[in-house]
């Protein structure tokens, strides 16, 4: 067999990439919310990590309070966080305009300080679990490896948001205004668009986004208040790969950085949680704009 | 004379301080007060956001480590070594960092040190999670004991003093104000004919290089080395210390790490200890939407107001 | 302002010296400093569980010893060495702490005996497990108490290889304890005949187990032997099962496993686990009585780490007792003579090179038909005497034994 050649067996060839793919989808989901974000607001989400962090949180909490079980929860942890963001936006973000961009990045770092350190005060770090839903229990068996239903369903459902955004940004009337505010927000104005208005719901769907993930995240790993700390900065590497032009660039960069993660894993485990960086001082060199980005 | 004399006065008082309070805590206040001016360094005059300074910090920090503890380097070559080495970490950072400008940039610092944090995890010389302990202080020019907590004291204090007048002086000379230039309005930099990169580049390795400095030091005060200084954390509390402070100005940092990690200190062992990441969370907001100019800053501006 | 209560101490330490009052106290005050995990992954197994130990013990004295009060102050060390080495560096230097308890994970452990050997000061270590602690890396003040890697691997790693698990691939934690554990069974599975085929080292802590997992599965090792502890260990469990690596036929030995982490996995996940443990609530009237003490005040039964807190801290107190003095090689010395004997050991011996060698049990999780209800988890397999547990003292490699 081909894979025998390389001196590995198939079940971990192909294991590790599926297990790549899985994760891929969660830097795809978590890029794609910060490239919207960007578009618009011109800020890098510090505080992308922690909303997906409440995200999960959220899903316990809709479990606890109100008996609302997984498939609630990936409707309303969003709803809720979104809000929270859209919170952020109106009292905090919008009062930086006009003042340099990187004073966003450094709000919302402060910010993911205060989330990440008050869940942590409350709930303690060694996170709680949560269960998969019941019809996504058990798994099929691949041949190569058993695959649980739930990782699979992760995989299924990333797509299809990812899909749905890729729609409303490119075939919708919204879409429209949207990626016109992204590139001359004044103009937009001057025509009557409601641009403030857009901009803040823009923020809320890009942090809606990361709690999405949040909940994907809830039954796979325990539900922790520092779950979205280190993430967070491989998706920067990820979006600076992608060039945080378009919203294919940081579907496509997502998927295609877990799955290289998922095969360094096989080659050379070492160096598993450096290569997307690797990556990253390759490109740009390469094309610094990144790969899907205009240049500046 | 007037204008140097509110610096003699606190050296002075510097002087003075370690028979009134612990000097170890002292000294990691001088560690981190020469960290957060020689950020300023690139940030304040440079108008670069690194969020990778930790990088520099604790990679010299283990370097430091690494060359007293094994090699059995004299203390003060040990501590200059890892600052090389941290300058030289700073080319190589600095040099893909600065193809990009803002927000990319602080993006681009930032994977880079969470890169080096993750070939330190793995290093076996730095002990992984154990860190690198048993650090011998040794002796200053082969003679003064350094083991003695006052005669250590007095030696950080040399190394920051030095450290802060190679800071003060960058800023002040024409480079330094050919770089302030380049952060006002770097097209017309360019256009005077100024090679920017290189005079980014240069302020890079600099500002690295003394945050190795100040690394280095710190490990010979507690006698080890461990992820938490290599960790983006640390990035991003001397960028608060910096912000807290005042940018761009000569004494904002390291007023701002002496607030920092005073209030770290004393969070640290009352009800509010967990509380710690949430308190600099908080005053990391506060600064960004209300109180721009730190620390520093504002009492200049109140100062140039009443005269 | 704290930073001048230094002053005060050792001004008051001044004055009584001079005056010779309160006999041989130091500050007039015994002082011990708790170092633990307040919140990370350790939380459950040590934690805040220790402290309440910890003041359980000093509670038996009425607070006071040898004329003297006991005060117990207490540190959230976040798991990172250099947060507790500079903790413990402050205490003895500005405080007046008399002696360094708990401690959990060895790189603490180890950060603090940096700093009691500098200041000549006794650590207690409890929670912490690595054999190096009383070998290699031993200090004469540091004294280890609960268990260690070598006792856990004695107990669990021998019964797994008798059962037929010969072939084993390890999971383990990417520091001193996760290494030391695997040294220690290594040595005791190939000594019984069996063989090591791999092992894949994991950041801690870890969370999401699988891609571990597939690499154990691939080796084709009879036995998955988990080198961590706490939260890691509880993920690893979950992992395998949700990847099917149990049904698959491929047996997962925890080779630290914590009553608080049966309790939070569920007997019907943990149901036949073989566990080595120092103690469990449940073995006799004694045990019973200070667990149900402990119950009432915390809401759960104790860990093998927390009872030996309690047992340290109380066998510190009993020595300045017995010799009036806080003077560190007066107390060590009594310590060593007199045997250690409450609801936690029975004539438990502290060696040279630090050891506290007593019995140790091997253990194996209730079926949920078994267990009567809450806590009601393990029965108790086998008792393995201290001398084989924790090895004869020839064997150590202490240099200062």
């Amino acid at each position: 067999m081909l894979t025998d050649l390389l001196g590995f067996p198939p079940q971990v060839l192909f294991g590790q990439l599926l297990l790549g793919l899985i994760n891929g989808a969660f830097y795809a989901v978590l890029s794609l919310g910060l490239a919207v974000i960007f578009g618009l607001l011109n800020i890098v989400n510090f505080a992308h990590g922690a909303l997906y962090m409440l995200g999960a949180f959220a899903t316990l909490g809709l479990m606890k309070f109100f008996g609302i079980g997984y498939w609630g929860a990936l409707i309303f942890a969003p709803l809720l966080v979104g809000i929270v963001g859209i919170v952020i936006e109106r009292l905090l973000l919008r009062r930086l305009a006009g003042v340099d961009h990187l004073y966003g990045l450094l709000l919302t770092f402060g910010l993911a300080l205060v989330l990440e350190g008050t869940f942590v005060k409350l709930f303690g770090a060694s996170g709680i679990p949560y269960s998969p839903p019941a019809q996504l229990q058990g798994g099929i068996n691949l041949g190569f490896m058993f695959l649980p239903w739930y990782r699979g369903w992760v995989v299924v459902a990333s797509l299809i948001v990812c899909a749905a955004t890729w729609y409303l940004f490119e075939r919708t009337k919204i879409g429209a205004y949207l990626r016109a505010g992204t590139e001359n927000p004044r103009l937009l104005q001057a025509f009557g668009v409601n641009v403030p208005l857009l901009t803040t719901l823009a923020y809320g769907y890009g942090v809606a986004l990361a709690a999405f993930a949040g909940v994907l995240a809830a039954p796979i790993t325990q539900v922790n208040p520092l779950m979205g700390s280190n993430l967070i900065i491989v998706v920067f590497a990820v979006v600076v790969i992608g060039g945080m032009g378009s919203i294919v660039g940081a579907v496509v960069t997502g998927l295609a950085m877990g799955v290289i993660e998922g095969l360094t894993k096989v080659f050379w485990p070492e160096a598993s949680s450096t290569v997307i960086f690797l990556v990253m001082a390759i490109v740009l060199v390469l094309r610094p704009a990144g790969l899907f980005g205009k240049a500046a | 004379m007037k204008k140097y004399s509110g610096y003699l006065i606190a050296l002075g008082l510097l002087m003075l301080a370690p028979t009134m309070i612990y000097p170890v805590f002292l000294m990691k206040l001088l560690c981190f007060a020469l960290f957060a001016s020689a950020f300023n360094l690139i940030l304040g005059y440079g108008g670069l956001l690194s969020f990778g300074h930790a990088a520099f910090f604790g990679g010299a920090s283990y370097i430091t480590g690494h060359a007293l503890k094994v090699w059995g380097l004299p203390t003060e070559l040990g501590i200059l070594f890892g600052a090389a080495v941290a300058g030289l970490m700073g080319l190589a950072i600095g040099m893909l960092a600065i193809r990009r400008h803002g927000i990319y940039f602080a993006m681009i610092t930032l994977a880079m040190a969470q890169m080096a944090y993750f070939l330190f995890v793995s290093s076996p010389f730095t002990g992984g999670e154990n860190g690198l302990q048993g650090v011998p202080r040794g002796t200053a020019l082969g003679m003064i004991d350094l083991q003695n907590d006052m005669s250590m004291y007095y030696f950080v204090l040399a190394i920051f003093v030095i450290g802060f007048l190679i800071i003060a002086r960058t800023v002040h000379s024409p480079f330094g104000q050919v770089l302030s230039a380049i952060r006002d309005n770097e097209d017309r930099a360019r256009s005077l004919g100024y090679d920017i990169e290189r005079y980014k580049l240069l302020a890079f390795v600099i500002s690295a290089t003394l945050a190795g400095l100040a690394g280095g030091t710190k490990t010979v005060v507690f006698q080890l080395a461990s992820l938490t200084d290599v960790h983006w954390h640390m990035s991003g509390e001397v960028v608060l210390m910096t912000l807290l402070g005042g940018l761009g100005t000569i004494a904002g940092p390291a007023v701002g790490a002496g607030i920092i990690i005073t209030l770290q200190n004393y969070l640290a062992s009352g009800p509010l200890a967990a509380w710690v990441p949430v308190v600099l969370g908080v005053i990391f907001v506060i600064c960004v939407l209300a109180f721009r100019r730190g620390v520093v800053g504002e009492l200049r501006e109140l100062i140039k107001r009443q005269f | 302002m704290k930073l001048f209560k230094h002053l005060a101490t050792s001004a008051s330490a001044l004055a009584v010296m001079a005056t010779g009052a309160a006999a041989e106290i130091s500050g007039g005050v015994v002082k011990i400093g708790l170092l633990t995990d307040m919140s990370a992954t350790y939380s459950d197994v040590a934690g805040p569980g220790t402290i309440t130990a910890a003041e359980m013990a000093i509670e038996e004295f009425g607070g006071q010893v040898a004329g003297a009060p006991i005060e117990l102050v207490s540190a959230d060390h976040q798991n990172k060495a250099d947060i507790a080495a500079n903790k413990a560096r402050e205490w003895g230097d500005t405080e007046g702490v008399d002696a360094f308890a708990e401690l959990v994970t060895t790189s603490v452990a180890m950060a603090v005996f940096e700093v009691a050997k500098q200041q000549n000061k006794i650590a207690l270590v409890s929670g912490a497990a690595s054999s190096p602690l009383t070998n290699d890396a031993c200090i004469p003040t540091g004294l280890h108490w609960t268990y260690n890697t070598r006792a856990l691997a004695v107990g669990t790693g021998s019964a797994v290889v008798k059962e037929g698990g010969d072939s084993w691939y390890f999971l383990t934690a990417d520091y001193a304890f996760g290494e030391a554990l695997q040294g220690d069974v290594s040595k005791v599975v190939e000594a019984e005949g069996g063989q090591v085929l791999g092992a894949s080292k994991h950041p801690f802590p870890a969370s999401d187990f699988s891609s571990f997992m597939l690499q154990a599965q691939a080796s084709g090792a009879k036995v998955i032997g988990l080198a961590n502890a706490g939260g890691d260990t509880i993920n690893a469990i979950k992992a395998a099962k949700e990847f099917g690596i149990i049904e698959a036929g491929q047996k997962i030995a925890g080779l630290l496993v914590f009553l608080s982490d049966v309790n939070a996995l569920g007997l019907e996940t943990a149901q036949g686990l073989q566990m080595t443990v120092s103690f469990y609530w449940d073995m006799d009237d004694e045990t019973r009585a200070w667990s149900q003490r402990f119950f009432e005040k915390t809401g759960k039964m104790p860990t093998g780490i927390q009872a030996g807190t309690y047992s340290s801290v109380r066998h510190y107190l009993k020595a300045i007792e017995a010799t009036g003095s806080d003077d560190t090689e007066t107390v060590l010395a009594k310590m060593r003579e007199m045997p250690v004997e409450d609801m936690f050991a029975h004539g438990g011996v502290l060696r040279t090179d630090g050891r506290m060698v007593h019995d140790m049990y091997l253990a194996e999780v209730k079926s949920p038909a078994e267990s009567s209800g809450p806590w009601d988890y393990l029965k108790i397999v086998r008792t393995i005497p201290g001398e084989e547990a924790f090895g004869p003292l020839s064997e150590s490699t202490c240099p200062t034994k």
